[in-house]
C-alpha cells in the first residue's frame, strides 16, 4: 500500500493530490488488481478442477481448446457464458433476483481486501483482518438467500434454506479454529499473524502444539463446508435439488456465482495458508525469496487437496451435515481453543 | 417414533405448531426432468421442507405402445422391441422373450445356443448392475465411481458388440436360437480375461470406494427399508427382493435355458450396515451378484458344448401353434415375464408383459413416506428402475 501511495504521489507530484484523493486512487486501483486476480483464478481453477477431476477418473478433461491440454476451455466457456441469453423468470423478484449475484460475488471480493501476499502488499492492513474477513464473507449467505427466494423456484428455495443453514453454521468452527492462532499472535492483523510464524515450517502455527494442528483440520473441513463443494454441496446438491440456488440463473448472472465459487474456495486456501501454513514463509528459512509466489503455491496446494477431496468422496446428508457441525466440529474446536491455552500457558509462550 | 406415527396417520394439517398462521405441505415436482430419476420418471411429492408426506409416481412418459405394436409384427421381428426395454440389460429382456415364445413352440434349442444365450444375458447383468452402481454413486454424490463403471462396462459393449454387431441393441437372440455363434476364439479367452479382471480387481476398488465408505454408509445404513412383507406385498423382484432377504432367484428357483447346470448364489441383504432391506442392502446384493455371474460365464463358457446355434431356419417368419404360454425369466432388475396368447398365425394374438421395474416402482409409495428428500434420491437410486421397461 505505501509502496502504491507514493508511486502515485511521485508520479502526480507531492502536493497536487489530496490524500483523499490519493487514498481513493490506490484504493481503486488495488480493487481493479484484485478482481482481476480473482477473475483469472477463478478461470484457472475451473481448468485445473476439470484437469485434476479427469486425473482422477482416469480420463482426459479437456484436450483440445488451445491445443496444450485445453487451457483455453475456461476461456472459450467464459465467452460462451456471456453470449447467453439472460432470462428472469416471470414470476421472479426482478429487484433481489439481479440484486442476488452481486452481493455473493460482492461477499467473496471484500474479503480479499485484508489477505497479505507479501510483506507490505495488502490491500487493506486492518486491525481486526481476519474479523474483517470472515464478517464480510457472511454476506454471500444474504446474496444465497435472495437468490434462491426470488427465483420463485421450489428447488432454489431449497438449495438456499440448506445453504443458509449451513454456512451459518460451519462459520462458527471456521472462525473457532481460527482463535488458537489470534490467542498465540494476540492479534487478528492478517500481516501479524503471519510475521508471527517466521522461521522455518515448524514455526508455522500448525506444527506449534497439538491442538492447533487438530484446529486446522477442523478449519479445513469447515471450509469445504464454507465453500459449499462436496462432499459438503448441500446447497446445489445436483443429484437432489437440480442446481439449488442457482437453478434459474443464466448467462452473466450464473457467472458471477461461479466466480464467486472458485473466488471464495482460493479465498479460504490462502486463509488455511496464511493462518495456519506460515503464509509468505517458505518451509526453511533462507529461501524467503519470492514470498508472495510461496503463498500463492500454498493456496493452490490447498486448493488442489479440496479438489481431491470433492471428487472422491460421495456427498453427506443434510441433517449429518448439520449434526457434524454442532456435535462434533464445534466441541472439538471449543476443546482446542483451551488446549491451545493451557499449552501456551505451560510452556511460556504466551503474549506477543 | 410414535409421533412420527401419529403425524403420518393423522394428517399432517393436525399438527400446525403456531395458532393463527394456516401451513400447508409443500407441493413438489420431482421429474420429469430431473437429474436423479433415471429418466422420464415423475414423482409428485407433498414436502414439509426436508420431510416428504407423500409420494405419487407418474408415469407414462416414455410409453411406446410396443405390447400393441407385438400385435401386428411377427414374432421374431419384436425382438428388437425387447431391446428397448431395459435397454441396460437388453440381453436378458431378449432372452424372456424367446424363452416364452419357444414355450408356445415346443421347439427344441441347441445346447450351444443356451450357453451362448446365457453368457451374453449375464455380461448384460454385469453391464446394467455397473450402471446401476455408477448412478447410484452419482446420486449419493460421488462422481468418480461413475466414470469407473462406466469404463468396465465400455469392455462389456465391445465384447457384446462382436458376438452381436450392436453396442446397445443387440436383437441378438432369435426363437430357436442365436442369430449368430461365436466370432472367433479369441472372444472366449476375452470375456473370460475380462471376468478375470473384474472379480480380482474392479470389484474390490468399487468397494474401496464406494460400498465401504464412512460417507456412503451413513447416508444408506437403515434408510428407506422394505420389509420383507412389503416386498411380497408389492411384487418386488429381483436385488430388490433379495435385498429385504428373500432368497428368491428365477435362475435357482424356476431354472429356464441351462442354468441348472451352473453353480452359483444367490446373494441377499444381511443388514450388515442396519436393517436387512436397507438401500445398502440393496446396493450390495447388485455388487455381489455381479461377481456371481462372472461366475456363472465362466462356467458356460468352459463347457461351451459344439454343434449348430439355430433351430429353426433364420430367415422365414416362425408359426407359432395356438394356445397361450407364461415364462419368466431373472432379468437384470428381477422377474421378467411374458404372457404371449397365440391364435396359430404369424402375429400374437395378445403380448403381456410383466416388468419388473413396474413393480418394483409401485413399493415407493409406502416405503418413501417419511423420509428426506434426500433419502428418496437415494431410495429411487437403489430399486434400480429403468423407464423404458416400466412404460414399455
Amino acid at each position: 500500500m505505501e509502496i502504491l501511495t507514493d508511486l502515485i504521489r511521485s508520479w502526480f507530484g507531492p502536493d497536487k493530490m489530496s490524500d483523499q484523493a490519493v487514498f481513493i486512487t490506490v484504493a481503486s486501483t488495488m480493487a481493479t488488481i484484485m478482481f482481476i486476480v480473482m477473475a483469472l483464478c477463478a478461470l484457472i481453477f475451473t481448468w485445473a478442477e476439470r484437469k485434476v477431476a479427469g486425473f482422477i477418473q482416469s480420463r482426459y478433461g479437456p484436450m483440445r481448446t488451445g491445443r496444450w491440454h485445453g487451457w483455453a476451455q475456461a476461456v472459450a466457456d467464459m465467452l460462451k457464458i456471456l453470449g447467453k441469453e439472460d432470462i428472469i423468470p416471470a414470476e421472479a423478484n426482478r429487484f433481489f433476483f439481479s440484486f442476488a449475484p452481486i452481493l455473493v460475488l460482492l461477499g467473496s471480493l471484500l474479503a480479499w481486501a485484508a489477505i497479505p501476499w507479501s510483506p507490505g502488499f495488502v490491500s487493506a492492513d486492518l486491525d481486526l483482518g481476519l474479523f474483517y474477513i470472515f464478517a464480510v464473507s457472511s454476506l454471500v449467505i444474504v446474496g444465497l438467500l435472495m437468490a434462491g427466494w426470488s427465483s420463485n423456484n421450489k428447488w432454489a428455495l431449497y438449495g438456499a434454506a440448506r445453504g443458509a443453514a449451513q454456512m451459518i453454521s460451519y462459520e462458527i468452527p471456521l472462525a473457532l479454529a481460527c482463535i488458537p492462532v489470534v490467542m498465540y499472535t494476540g492479534s487478528l492483523n492478517t500481516t501479524d499473524i503471519v510475521i508471527a510464524q517466521q522461521g522455518g515450517m515448524l514455526n508455522w502455527f500448525v506444527f506449534r502444539n497439538p491442538f492447533l494442528f487438530v484446529a486446522f483440520i477442523m478449519y479445513f473441513i469447515a471450509s469445504i463446508a464454507e465453500t459449499n463443494r462436496g462432499p459438503f454441496d448441500m446447497p446445489e446438491t445436483e443429484s437432489e435439488l437440480v442446481a439449488g440456488y442457482h437453478t434459474e440463473y443464466t448467462g452473466m448472472r450464473f457467472a458471477f456465482f461461479f466466480l464467486s465459487e472458485y473466488a471464495n474456495l482460493f479465498l479460504v486456501s490462502l486463509i488455511a495458508a496464511m493462518v495456519f501454513l506460515g503464509g509468505w514463509w517458505a518451509p526453511i528459512p533462507g529461501l524467503d525469496f519470492a514470498p508472495a509466489l510461496t503463498f500463492i503455491i500454498k493456496g493452490v496446494l490447498m486448493v488442489l487437496l479440496n479438489m481431491w477431496v470433492r471428487w472422491t468422496l460421495p456427498r453427506v446428508r443434510v441433517d449429518q451435515l448439520m449434526h457434524l457441525c454442532w456435535k462434533v466440529m464445534i466441541p472439538i474446536s471449543l476443546i482446542c481453543v483451551v488446549g491451545a491455552g493451557i499449552w501456551m500457558m505451560l510452556s511460556g509462550q504466551a503474549g506477543a | 417414533m410414535a409421533t412420527e406415527e401419529t403425524k403420518m396417520n393423522s394428517g399432517w394439517a393436525d399438527q400446525d405448531q403456531v395458532p393463527g398462521i394456516k401451513s400447508e405441505l409443500m407441493e413438489l415436482n420431482m421429474g420429469p426432468q430431473h437429474p436423479a430419476t433415471h429418466g422420464v420418471l415423475r414423482l409428485l411429492l407433498e414436502t414439509d421442507g426436508e420431510i416428504v408426506y407423500k409420494v405419487t409416481p407418474v408415469l407414462g412418459y416414455l410409453h411406446r405402445c410396443a405390447e400393441k405394436i407385438a400385435e401386428g409384427i411377427n414374432y421374431k421381428q419384436w425382438v428388437i422391441y425387447t431391446d428397448r426395454f431395459d435397454y441396460l440389460a437388453p440381453m436378458c429382456c431378449n432372452h424372456a422373450y424367446v424363452t416364452a415364445v419357444e414355450k408356445l413352440m415346443d421347439v427344441e434349442v441347441p445346447e450351444r445356443a443356451e450357453h451362448l444365450r446365457v453368457v451374453a444375458a449375464e455380461l448384460s447383468r454385469i453391464a446394467s448392475h455397473l450402471i446401476a452402481l455408477a448412478t447410484f454413486g452419482l446420486d449419493m454424490g460421488a462422481w468418480t465411481p461413475l466414470l469407473y463403471c462406466f469404463r468396465e462396462r465400455e469392455v462389456i459393449l465391445d465384447l457384446l458388440e462382436r458376438i452381436a454387431g450392436g453396442r446397445m441393441l443387440y436383437n441378438y437372440m432369435v426363437p430357436g436360437g442365436v442369430r449368430y455363434d461365436v466370432p472367433d476364439e479369441r472372444w472366449v479367452s476375452d470375456v473370460l480375461e475380462f471376468i478375470t479382471m473384474l472379480e480380482t480387481k474392479k470389484i474390490k476398488d468399487y468397494n474401496q470406494l464406494l460400498s465401504y465408505n464412512k460417507i456412503f454408509i451413513g447416508r444408506l445404513g437403515n434408510v428407506a427399508v422394505i420389509s420383507k412383507q412389503d416386498a411380497f406385498d408389492y411384487g418386488c423382484t429381483g436385488p430388490v427382493l433379495r435385498g429385504s432377504g428373500v432368497k428368491f432367484d428365477c435362475r435357482k428357483d424356476d431354472p429356464y435355458s441351462v442354468y441348472h447346470k451352473f453353480d452359483f448364489d444367490v446373494p441377499v441383504g444381511m443388514g450388515e450396515m442396519g436393517t436387512v432391506g436397507d438401500c445398502w442392502d440393496r446396493y450390495m446384493v447388485r455388487v455381489r451378484e455381479i461377481e456371481e455371474a462372472c461366475k456363472i460365464v465362466r462356467q458356460a463358457l468352459d463347457s461351451l458344448p459344439g454343434g449348430s446355434c439355430q433351430a429353426i431356419e433364420l430367415k422365414k417368419p416362425v408359426k407359432v401353434p395356438a394356445g397361450a404360454a407364461y415364462s419368466r425369466t431373472e432379468s437384470a432388475k428381477g422377474e421378467m415375464g411374458h404372457y404371449i396368447i397365440s391364435d396359430g398365425g404369424q402375429t400374437p394374438f395378445r403380448n403381456k408383459v410383466r416388468s419388473p421395474s413396474f413393480c418394483n416402482l409401485q413399493v415407493i409409495e409406502k416405503v418413501g413416506v417419511g423420509q428426506m428428500v434426500s433419502d428418496l434420491v437415494a431410495f429411487v437410486g437403489s430399486l434400480d428402475i429403468v423407464l423404458g421397461e416400466i412404460d414399455r
